[in-house]
């Protein structure tokens, strides 16, 4: 047994989880197709998409990438720094409106409206 | 077969702490950060998160030049559709695209499963597989962009539809992506190769890195490969869904 154990240390895990969340991996992405194909708009679809975007990608990392079972100290040096970008984005957001606006201005100027 | 979690040097996972404690004594000074993990596998998460931050980038220029455009932006449902002789379907062959390449997430974990089960054939079977519906993402991914340069002429600098800025986006988002399929193929390929000739069974030595041959590289390998999934994901949600 323990030859045995040394040769399987690391990520095993049965077969049927990994079958369970692949399914679930195409019901989402159906679900996300959907959203488009029934014309859903507004704050309906973004929430939409953003939900099953987030789903799908915490259960790609979580079981196919073995993230839950793996010790904190590899999960929070790997899965904080990116949660960090949404601070880019939110400044991006506001640079581009700042952006819009400042071109509105300007082809508003140029035509003489 | 239980789960199973051993370390190559120090100490068992018993002995450890768990949750924020084990956090804090891992991060703790003169000892290795990682356990429980091959050193292949730890880089490959730190690479994957440059990675990250790479297609973060991408998607958020993308995000500022659409949201800051007085130009109409095409609208991605229409310029993606495809019509099987009937009516155009919208989005069709991308969720197809979607589909196949969450089939091939499927495969590789598979593959990776079998591959601790060190059973050699099905390892190498499952890779090949992967592999497969790589190279057919990449073929449909060819496919459109044939049809979009040619048919609708749209260019990295233009198009008739709308914002100039919408060609430079698809190209460089879904091109990097492409890039990342079209590797992960090669490498499938190469490693289902090492894989069938048993190199992983003898611990044959790599020519390149002289390390010894693992069945670690194809979970190794497996994490790159979801993650080109996982990007795929994001692509999916806001390029061809905003």
């Amino acid at each position: 047994m323990t030859e045995a154990t040394k040769h399987v240390e690391g990520q095993q895990h049965p077969i049927g989880i990994y079958i369970k969340i692949w399914g679930w991996l195409f019901v989402l992405s159906a679900c996300s197709y959907m959203v488009d194909y029934l014309h859903v708009q507004g704050y309906l679809r973004w929430t939409l998409i953003l939900t099953f975007m987030v789903l799908k990608a915490g259960l790609i990392v979580a079981v196919f990438m073995h993230m839950l079972w793996e010790r904190l100290a590899l999960l929070y040096a790997i899965i904080l720094p990116p949660v960090l970008v949404l601070v880019f984005v939110a400044i991006m957001y506001y640079e581009s409106i700042y952006t819009f606006v400042t071109r509105q201005l300007f082809f508003s100027v140029l035509t003489g409206a | 077969m239980a789960e199973t979690t051993l370390t190559h040097t120090e100490g068992t996972a018993a002995t450890r702490p768990d949750g924020l404690e084990g956090f804090v004594s891992d991060w703790s000074s003169d000892q290795r950060t990682f356990k429980n993990v091959p050193w292949g596998k730890a880089m490959m998460w730190i690479f994957l998160l440059s990675d990250t931050f790479i297609f973060s980038c991408f998607l958020l220029s993308y995000m500022t030049v659409r949201m800051s455009t007085t130009v109409p932006w095409p609208n991605a449902s229409e310029v993606f559709a495809l019509s099987f002789g009937g009516e155009p379907i919208p989005l069709i062959l991308i969720a197809i695209m979607t589909f196949i390449l969450i089939t091939s997430s499927g495969t590789m974990v598979l593959a990776v499963n079998y591959g601790y089960r060190k059973d050699r054939f099905k390892t190498a079977i499952f890779l090949l597989i992967t592999a497969l519906f790589g190279a057919t993402f990449v073929g449909m991914q060819a496919f459109e962009w044939t049809k979009l340069i040619v048919e609708e002429g749209v260019r990295p600098w233009g198009n008739p539809m709308g914002a100039a800025q919408f060609g430079s986006s698809f190209f460089m988002i879904t091109g990097f992506h492409g890039f990342h399929v079209s590797v992960g193929v090669l490498f499938l390929i190469l490693i289902a190769r090492k894989v069938w000739r048993g190199d992983f069974d003898i611990e044959k030595k790599g020519f390149f890195t002289s390390r010894k041959g693992r069945y670690e590289i194809v979970e190794t390998l497996g994490l790159y490969w979801h993650f080109v999934d996982l990007v795929w994901v994001f692509i999916f949600a806001f390029f061809y869904l905003w």
